[in-house]
Formats: structure tokens, sequence, C-alpha cells
């Protein structure tokens, strides 16, 4: 009762796992970034609203943060580009 | 009036909709991620992002050339405008590393900052992965592509609305289970077949080329390699200005950091390892800071290419606005990350036994624990 035995039913074939591979690479890895840049934006928010005369220095610290926490899902895009484009 | 004008843009809006979707659908475009050749020079490809990077280089020196002629003390047109940039990128660079070390740090800040933005912007015009030359489609591994398209030999080519493509029916598994030679001659042989009967299915005129389109002209950033070599050089300025600044032995202490363990303290050891780490962190970033840059632009290239194949002239504009913003902001963090990190490599990392800690600073404080 694994992969192996309903492989015959499902179907699954080189370029269907591929895909399957490609939608689960970037679907799982771009979960954490968005809560984490949501997290990052709340922070700033709440900071902005404390302290609203801080705005260049707030806004240009969260916009670097952001970049940090995408980097993390281009990373995961690039390799779901690849899975399905490449290989 | 102007209820007259919202109308007017509605109804143009939605012609265009279904223009569009109807008569000017094409094509799926075929994303390739590594830049494919235009030219080979002995070993050197001149690859298509190579060509392109000639022309964002003469943008930018075009640029600063007639920004710098007849220049006067009040500023008018294009030198107030390239006065605001430079100003804006010089209190940049300013409020963070502080005005003493500022003039060193600048030119490559604001080089890689421009840089990235022409680049990232001059692939929005129209001709970028349109207009180009055709790759035959063949036997070869490196030949044969799933889904072509026939394009007429006009010299010039361009993926015209109306044309469909033609899918090859080949798979490689079909030649599992065979070795060597014989999986060479099966593979040749499955693609050749492939080929012949889609050549039979549709017809083909005499004198027009099946093939994929390889783009003369195609975004600089979308290349591995333009990002890659950037971070190099920002890694590359980075350990300059820290050298520099403190000397080989004075910015060599941040990576072997004997101090406190030479004075017989073995917390020192603790300081031997998170220089270790140090070193470590300064290589990942070269990764880091490519793919950053490399990913946002790729799949910035791929989300355009699919929204004008999906609904031809509107879809995409949208898009056009997130890919604006995007581009800026990526040229943006680029600069800010080689600042931030070269801020903190000249900053002095003298031992501590003392309770004071590390130097303080938004910024440079924050970078510590990235990456």
């Amino acid at each position: 009762m694994d992969i192996v035995t309903f492989a015959p039913l499902l179907e699954l074939t080189d370029d269907s796992m591929r895909f399957i591979g490609a939608g689960i690479a970037i679907g799982l890895g771009g979960f954490a970034p968005a809560i984490g840049i949501g997290w990052l934006v709340s922070k700033a928010m709440e900071a902005l609203g404390r302290n609203p005369e801080a705005q260049p220095v707030i806004q240009t610290n969260m916009i670097l943060g952001i970049a940090f926490a995408e980097a993390i899902a281009i990373y995961a895009l690039v390799v779901a580009v690849m899975i399905g484009f490449v290989f | 009036m102007s209820q007259f004008r919202t109308v007017a843009i509605v109804v143009a809006f939605l012609v265009l909709l279904g223009v569009g979707f109807l008569f000017l659908q094409g094509p799926k475009p075929h994303v390739e991620i590594k830049a494919e050749p235009l030219w080979t020079i002995g070993f050197f490809e001149i690859t298509n992002t190579l060509f392109t990077t000639i022309f964002v280089t003469i943008t930018i020196l075009g640029i600063a050339i007639f920004a710098t002629r007849k220049m006067s003390y009040i500023p008018d047109g294009l030198q107030n405008a390239m006065e605001a940039v430079i100003e804006f990128l010089y209190n940049l660079v300013e409020n963070t590393v502080g005005p003493k070390h500022a003039p060193m740090m600048f030119p490559a800040i604001a080089t890689i900052f421009l840089f990235v933005i022409v680049a990232n912007w001059m692939a929005l015009l129209p001709i970028f992965n349109a207009i180009g030359k055709i790759e035959e489609v063949g036997v070869e591994e490196d030949q044969f592509f799933h889904e072509v398209v026939e394009f007429q030999d006009v010299g010039v080519f361009a993926v015209v609305p109306g044309s469909e493509e033609i899918e090859l029916h080949f798979e490689e598994s079909e030649c599992d289970g065979l070795e060597g030679e014989a999986k060479e001659e099966c593979l040749v042989e499955g693609r050749a077949h492939a080929i012949e009967e889609a050549a039979a299915e549709t017809d083909i005129d005499e004198g027009s080329k099946v093939g994929i389109l390889l783009p003369f002209f195609r975004g600089v950033n979308t290349d591995l390699m333009s990002p890659l070599s950037l971070a190099i050089a920002s890694a590359i300025f980075v350990e300059w200005w820290g050298i520099s600044t403190l000397g080989f032995i004075g910015y060599g202490k941040r990576f072997v950091n004997v101090g406190r363990l030479a004075r017989g303290n073995p917390m020192g050891l603790i300081d031997f390892f998170v220089g270790i780490l140090e070193f470590i962190a300064e290589v990942a970033r070269l990764i880091s800071f490519s793919f950053r840059l490399f990913g946002n632009m790729l799949a910035g290239e791929i989300l355009l290419l699919m929204m004008t194949f999906l609904i031809p002239l509107m879809l995409a504009i949208p898009f056009y606005g997130l890919e604006l913003f995007v581009g800026a902001i990526q040229a943006f963090v680029f600069a800010m990350l080689t600042l931030v990190f070269g801020a903190l490599a000249v900053t002095s990392h003298d031992d501590h036994d003392e309770e004071h800690g590390h130097q303080s600073g938004g910024e440079v404080a924050a970078a510590h624990q990235v990456e």
C-alpha cells in the first residue's frame, strides 16, 4: 500500500511528478516567508505609530528586512522553476 | 465630461481586452533559464544577456554625458534629475556609515544601484524577449524542444500572433534500460521520429523554420551570471573597505579571533568559532545576494511572458507596475546590503573583556543577526 502500488492507477509519469514537485516547492516555500514578512511589517507599523517622526529610518530598515525574508521565498521559486523547466 | 472620459476608458479597456484575447493569442512562451549564446568566438560565448549589458552600459554612460555637459550652478532638466538621484544615494550612504567613510563607499554603492535599476527597468521594453533568431529543432539533446513553433523566414524573427505551438511527443524514459551507445541511438531515433511525426501532421511551408525563438535582448539580471558577478564584486568591495580601513591584521581579527584565547581565557574558544562562522557567512552572502536578484528578475520575466500569453494586451499591465516596483526595490536592496556589510566591515573588532559590548548603530547591530 505505498506509492508504487498506486502508481499505475494514478499514472505517475516523470512529467507529472515534476509538476507535483514544482508545485509543492513553491507552495511550501512561500508559506513561511509570507508569515515572516507579515510579522515584520506589523512590528514596523507599530513602531511607526509610536514614533511617526522616525518614519524614514523605520521604512528603510523595514524594506531591508523584507528583502531578507523574501529571499527565502525566491530560493523556493527558483527551485520550482528549475524543476518545472529544466529537469 | 469627466464621466464621459471614464466611460470611454473603461470601454477602450474592455475592447482591447477582447481584441487581445480573441485575435492576438500566440504560442506558449519558451522559458529558458540559461542564457543562450548568440555568437561564439573561440571558446567565449557572447550570450544575449551580455549583448544587452552593452546597451545598459551605453544608456548609463549616455545619461551621464548628457547630464554633465554645460553644467550650471542652478541645475535644470536632466542635470537636476541626476543631482536628485546622486543626492538621494549619497544621503543614504552617509546616514548608514557616517561622513568619514561615505566618500570611500559611495562610488561603488551608487554604481551597483544605478546598474541594477537601469538593467531591471530596461528589461521592460517591448523588444525584449520578443525579437531574435531561431534555434531550429534537431535531434541532439540540447537542440530538442518539446514545444516548437513555426516561424516565417523574414530575416529577423518574432513571435507572431496566431501561430500555434507544435508538440513533439518524446519521453526520455522510453529509452530507459539501455546503456551507452545503444541509449544514444535510441534517444536520437526517438527524437527524429517525433519530429517526423509532427511534420507529417501539420503542414510546414517551404522556407520556414521550426524551432524556438532565441531573443536578441534579454533582461540582464535574468541570467545568473550577472547577479553573481555583482555579488562577487560587492564582496570584494566589502573586504577591500575593511582591509583599507582597519589594516590587514585589524580586519583579519574578525575572522581569526584568538585574542581572548591567547590571554588564557577559555571563553576565547567561542570567539574563535564565531570567527569561523563569520567567514562562512561571507561566502553564504554571495549565494544569497545573487539568488535574490536572479530569482526576482527571472520570476518577473516568466510572469510577464505568461501574462502576455494568457490575455495579450491588457493582463500584463498591472504586472508591469509590479515589475517596475520590484526592479527598483531589488536595486535598492542590493546596494543597501552591500552598504550595510561594508559598514560592518569597517567597524573595528577589538577584543572586549569589559562589558561594553558590540558597536551600536541600528543597521550594524541588525546586520549581525542576519543570514
